[in-house]
């Protein structure tokens, strides 16, 4: 009788255990102290309870909610930009890098994800540099071609500052899409696009009717991912345009605007209150924008067995 | 021979680790600070003076980037991990520091009396009871001009007035050789910092017109603030060509290169420039608005030195801060760093040529310090900050001086209520 009774399965909790505790400790722990810390409110050096109080300022008190619905708008936009360009560029370079007529193709693979593994120091640095109106190359070489009168400081200027800084993003992250869509895109097995030859489909037609619906799931990840990505988007800009998000908060977006207010810039303290506030939100517009990818967009992608 | 290399090695080793036992008994202080263009300078120049003077005590200059040093110093703190001696940022940086208990008071410290009630103001309660930070230097502002820009366009004088101001900008335009003026405003705090509180004093006369903000009888939509503004738009087309992009460090390039005629200064550029720069520089004051007016200029508080009140060394740190507040520190201080000048109230005598200019405008005009800095940065949104994006709004053209200024009173409206 006590012979049959299974024994405890502790092997199975000492396997779980390094992973839960790393995570629980580093992820999950400081996750729910800047939540609880967003509750409270320094009043005379003491912490006091305020309930949701810090998020009805950020939301409604016209201060700090100027600053966080204009991070917001750009931070949205910063999104957009990646999602236009980022990601129907990579799409069309695993295209092309997947055509079997290619040369050299190991080069370009690693020549466009090269950016990819560079450190936003390096990234924000050398662009700079490459648009500066005083040193930079741009302007030179618009000179040769007699173009110069083309040449603006896009990234000093409110209206196109937001938009180079996020090309500069695209170019260093296109890498990533097109690594993820390459691999699909060879993970196609052959006898589906001999049949589809059999068919008479061929060329771009294969390729919209064909190839397209069946690498959607990776197009879905890649999505999400640079959601995440854009929304804690934080070190490029403060390389590149400062933790101000210059010129006039422009290219302020919710990581920079973190930031200053969590750690304080210049003469502004810092109040890790208010900006475990603003990590906070944006904590719940990742989640928000996760949940409605998970249960709106992945449920109803088709998938398909080989 | 083998033998002998490894005998030599244990006997090495041996005097090595007894000389690191010697070293134990030391005590070593580490100083916090943002001044790292001065690491070099502190350690070949500054320390050695204070070693030599007090065997036992050794010094390390810990610096870390001026725009990282708040946030830095202040995880630090919390995690008890900072060093013995923490450089003071001017006004309430640090006051939040000593009211937070991470200062102690400096008032019991020999040669504390050699400083002015001014020149402590920047580091005591509001009250003006308690000082926690022993002041070591201040920074002008004014313009430093190429020589040789200037006579290769025939302007023979500084200029001393708005008017002759313009007319040298308009002839160093014309002549084309140069940028005349080397600004941009990219990283905002140039136009705010170099333009509005460097000519801003001759508008809103200084001392009077600073003391009339804070105690809420003067408003920053007064023509005195408003009209610096209106200088600083009429400044855009002799900056540079795409200067909406051009950072500080760019701005500094360019006239040490020689492109650029004039560069609104801070003092503290002093000693790079001298560095870099292969012409004659020379300075002049803020032009006046009118021929005749009085002449103020900004000489700014700008760093200090205060102990952590949980030093494990508290003699040794207190022994550096009396050798900091005194005379001999003064002059070498000054001189290693020119272009920060010693507050102290004893006569200090300056070599470089350029930082004595600088300095004699303390005789001839009437000193005061940034508007944004006392008190009125205290609350969200911040004077200070709000005052970066006015100036540079104002010069990129999109906000106009009267729109920029009144922004910031309303800012300051929203929080602060003097007399009340």
């Amino acid at each position: 009788m006590a012979v049959a009774r299974r024994q405890t399965r502790w092997h199975i909790a000492v396997f779980l255990a390094p992973a839960l505790i790393v995570y629980t400790a580093i992820m999950i722990l400081p996750l729910f102290g800047t939540l609880q810390l967003s509750l409270f409110r320094n009043i005379d050096q003491k912490q006091v309870f305020v309930g949701l109080d810090n998020f009805r300022a950020l939301l409604t008190d016209p201060h700090w909610s100027t600053a966080f619905w204009n991070a917001f708008r750009n931070n949205v936009w910063f999104f957009c930009i990646h999602m236009l360009v980022q990601n129907p560029i990579g799409i069309l370079l695993a295209a092309l890098l997947s055509s079997p007529k290619l040369r050299f193709r190991a080069f370009y693979r690693t020549a466009i994800f090269v950016p990819t593994i560079l450190s936003f120091v390096i990234v924000g640095f050398v662009w700079k540099l490459i648009l500066s109106p005083l040193w930079g190359i741009t302007p030179m070489l618009l000179k040769e071609i007699g173009l110069r009168g083309l040449f603006h400081p896009w990234l000093g200027m409110g209206d196109t500052a937001l938009t180079t800084v996020a090309l500069v993003s695209v170019w260093q992250f296109v890498g990533i899409p097109m690594m993820l869509i390459y691999a699909a895109l060879l993970s196609i097995p052959d006898e589906v696009l001999e049949a589809a030859e059999c068919d008479g489909i061929t060329g771009m037609a294969q390729f919209w009717k064909i190839k397209l619906p069946l690498i959607l799931p990776s197009i879905g990840i890649i999505s999400i991912l640079t959601f995440v990505g854009n929304f804690n988007a934080f070190d490029l800009i403060y390389v590149s345009q400062g933790a101000l998000g210059g010129p006039n908060f422009s290219t302020d977006i919710l990581g920079t605007f973190l930031y200053r207010t969590f750690f304080g810039f210049q003469l502004q303290l810092g109040d890790p209150n208010m900006g475990s506030a603003i990590a906070s939100m944006m904590f719940f517009i990742i989640l928000v924008g996760v949940c409605f990818y998970l249960f709106a967009i992945q449920t109803r992608l088709r998938r398909y067995q080989f | 021979m083998t033998r002998n290399t490894l005998r030599l090695m244990l006997v090495a080793s041996s005097v090595l680790a007894s000389a690191s036992l010697a070293y134990a008994d030391d005590v070593t202080l580490t100083i916090e600070s943002w001044r790292n263009d001065d690491t070099q300078i502190w350690q070949s120049q500054i320390i050695p003076a204070f070693e030599k003077a007090n065997p036992g005590i050794k010094v390390t200059f810990a610096a870390a980037a001026p725009t990282e040093y708040n946030a830095a110093l202040n995880a630090k703190l919390a995690a008890g991990s900072a060093g013995d001696l923490i450089t003071c940022r001017p006004f309430d940086a640090a006051l939040e520091l000593f009211k937070k208990g991470y200062l102690t008071p400096v008032d019991d410290i020999k040669g504390m009396n050699n400083f002015s009630d001014v020149a402590k103001a920047a580091w005591q309660t509001d009250d003006g009871k308690t000082t926690f930070c022993v002041p070591m230097a201040s920074v002008i502002h004014g313009f430093i001009y190429n020589k040789d820009a200037f006579e290769k366009v025939g302007i023979k004088d500084v200029p001393k007035t708005q008017d002759e101001f313009m007319a040298d900008l308009k002839k160093l335009k014309d002549d084309g050789t140069y940028v005349p003026l080397a600004m941009g405003t990219k990283d905002q705090w140039e136009a705010a910092t170099m333009g509005w509180e460097n000519i801003g004093p001759d508008y809103w006369k200084g001392e009077e017109g600073r003391k009339a903000l804070i105690a809420g009888k003067a408003k920053l939509t007064d023509p005195g603030f408003v009209e610096p503004f209106k200088v600083l738009a009429g400044w855009a087309p002799y900056m540079g060509d795409g200067f909406q992009a051009q950072a500080y460090p760019d701005s500094q390039n360019l006239f040490t290169l020689g492109r650029a005629a004039i560069y609104p200064a801070g003092s503290w550029e002093i000693s790079v420039f001298n560095k870099q720069a292969q012409f004659k520089m020379g300075a002049f004051p803020p032009p006046l608005p009118k021929a005749g007016d009085t002449c103020y200029i900004s000489d700014q508080p700008d760093h200090a030195l205060g102990m952590n009140a949980k030093t494990k060394h508290p003699e040794a740190a207190k022994k550096f801060l009396e050798w900091v507040a005194s005379k001999d520190f003064a002059e070498l201080y000054g001189n290693a760093l020119p272009g920060f000048f010693p507050l102290t109230n004893e006569k200090v005598e300056l070599k470089d040529p350029l930082a004595k200019e600088f300095l004699s405008w303390r005789e001839s005009c009437k000193p005061t310090m940034r508007v944004t800095y006392q008190i009125l940065s205290r609350g969200t949104p911040n004077l200070e900050n709000e005052a970066w994006g006015a100036a540079a709004n104002v010069i990129n053209g999109t906000e106009t001086p009267e729109q920029a200024a009144k922004k910031l009173q309303d800012g300051l409206d929203s929080w602060y209520h003097p007399g009340k």
